[in-house]
């Protein structure tokens, strides 16, 4: 291949990319705007909020607490090698807090929330559901996008604060039982360690993956191809672009809280 | 009224409406019929603008059909579709009342609750189905109630993708005369597309051919048999011989 064509397809490549960007945004722009102009639909915000909130606990509660227990294994071990074991408390504190929790949680949801709801909303339009929705004069933002998009805007953050809360537990857990730390020293380090940035930072970061992960769901789903094949492809794709939207929002929303 | 102008639709290379006129007067049964894949269903979507036509007029009561509010055009429309398309997530009855729990025509719960049961039963449903989930039910169940959906609230027009698809006899003369006695009865204007010839002299008031994308014969039904258009007779009498390729 010359170079010049070379330089054609990446040009090609840069300006679908671009395209598809302005398309999400602008989707993400309306999906957010419905959230406030009626008619509202409580009986879907009721629905989402128990399926992105409430029934992602278990998973949440299960990753947080397996995380935070190794954390403070290898801090242990890694900080052996230079003398500094005690400061598994507070690495486990920030660690949590600062960046797995979030991040682990917003993958789960990307891989629990983003895909159901990207699979449904395909379902939906494959089968002509949303056409349906339309000629029964109601606006499928309004209907589908709207109520998970704020239910995940507002449970994110919350799980967010569930995980870091049970990290941090595990890593307590194992700290005290494995590791010989003192119990009470081991609270006490954790809470005067953490400052109220920490915890701001990840509430906001679980608010933004949240949104991340019910729009890309949405979005996918509505724009799905037909039959099982665009199911399946609106699915992955969907799972895809929230999970490296949410690594790439963390690398910025930490660049603004801790380097400003 | 609704008025169709040299509507033109394709996907990609298909082209599947290529230059469509057609007209349904007010408070008559216009039947639709036409070979699989002749774009029927495209054209019914294009008049609710579920497609948006390359080009084209549509006009429902002398207003172009793609401006104004959509709000106020589409409730005055039932629809039901080819594939049913109820919701899967909502029982049976608050699919039917779907219109009648929430938006401008919401009522309590327990009058549009007995106002599905009574549509249901009127396609032929009895209300234990209710309170079942639409992939509980047979495919002509599944139809049924979405034709139950498409007449809750009683709309002015109502388009029917197919109705007696799937439907034993019995059950399809039962949604043929439910179909006559809306037009009639209510004074609705009426929409069908139908494979089903028994059905179509049940039905219609006007017939229209839809073939290579145009009406290629459109009149009363009562012309139907001596209408001397190939595409026609070929159609009512289902031969593999004539102007209509079997393969295509
Ligand atoms: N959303 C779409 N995207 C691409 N092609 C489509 C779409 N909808 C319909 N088509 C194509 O348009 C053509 C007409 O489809 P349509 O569903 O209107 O056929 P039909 O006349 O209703 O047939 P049948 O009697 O089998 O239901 C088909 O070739 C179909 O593949
Ligand atoms: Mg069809």
């Amino acid at each position: 291949m010359n170079p010049i064509s070379l330089l054609g397809e990446l040009g090609r490549a840069i300006l679908t990319m671009l395209a598809a960007f302005g398309r999400v945004a602008l989707f993400a722009l309306d999906a957010v705007s419905h959230i406030f102009r009626p008619p509202f639909y409580p009986r879907e915000f009721g629905i989402a909020l128990l399926n992105i909130g409430w029934l992602s606990l278990p998973v949440v509660g299960l990753t947080a607490i397996f995380t935070g227990g190794a954390l403070a294994l290898q801090i242990y071990a890694g900080g052996a090698r230079f003398n500094a074991e005690a400061v598994v408390p507070q690495i486990v504190a920030i660690g949590m807090v600062r960046e797995l929790g979030p991040v682990l949680v917003g993958l789960m949801i990307a891989a629990r929330v983003t895909s159901s709801i990207a699979a449904e909303i395909a379902t939906m339009k494959v089968t002509e559901q949303i056409d349906a929705l339309v000629t029964l004069s109601t606006h499928p933002m309004k209907y589908l996008t709207a109520p998970r998009v704020l239910a995940a805007l507002l449970t994110v953050p919350v799980l967010v604060a569930i995980g870091d809360i049970i990290g941090i537990a595990g890593g307590y857990t194992v700290a005290t039982q494995n590791l010989g730390f003192n119990p009470a020293a081991y609270l006490k380090n954790t809470v005067n360690f953490l400052e109220l940035r920490d915890i701001v930072s990840s509430l906001v970061k679980g608010a933004a993956f949240g949104v991340i992960a019910a729009i890309m769901g949405c979005y996918y789903g509505m724009s799905s191809g037909r039959g099982a094949q665009g199911v399946g492809r609106a699915t992955k794709g969907s799972v895809e672009a929230a999970a490296v939207l949410i690594l790439a929002a963390n690398f910025v929303l930490t660049g603004v809280f801790f380097s400003l | 009224m609704i008025r169709m102008e040299n509507v033109t639709k394709a996907f990609d290379d298909n082209h599947v409406l290529q230059g469509m006129n057609l007209e349904i007067p007010k408070g008559t049964s216009m039947v639709i019929i036409g070979g699989s894949g002749t774009g029927k269903s495209v054209a019914l979507k294009c008049i609710l603008g579920l497609i948006k036509p390359d080009s084209g007029m549509i006009y429902v009561d002398g207003k172009d059909a793609q401006k104004g509010d959509r709000d106020a055009f589409l409730a005055r429309f039932g629809m039901l579709f080819q594939g049913a398309a109820l919701f899967d997530s909502l029982p049976v009855w608050q699919n039917v009342a779907f219109r009648l729990l929430r938006g401008s025509l919401k009522r309590q719960a327990d009058e549009a609750r007995e106002i599905a049961i009574e549509k249901l039963r009127r396609v032929g449903l009895k209300s234990n189905v209710a309170d079942r989930l639409p992939a509980e039910l047979s495919g002509g169940m599944q139809k049924r109630v979405g034709l139950a959906r498409a007449i809750a609230a009683e709309p002015e027009i109502i388009f029917f993708d197919e109705p007696t698809t799937g439907l034993d006899p019995i059950m399809s003369g039962v949604i043929n005369d439910l179909i006559r006695e809306i037009v009639t009865e209510m004074g609705a204007t009426a929409m069908t597309i139908t494979h089903d010839m028994s059905s179509v002299r049940a039905i219609a008031d006007n017939v229209a051919m839809l073939h290579g994308g145009v009406i290629q014969w459109t009149g009363p039904v009562g012309q139907m048999d001596a209408s001397g258009d190939p595409y026609v007779e070929q159609f009512i009498s289902g031969s593999a011989e004539g102007p209509i390729e079997a393969v295509r």
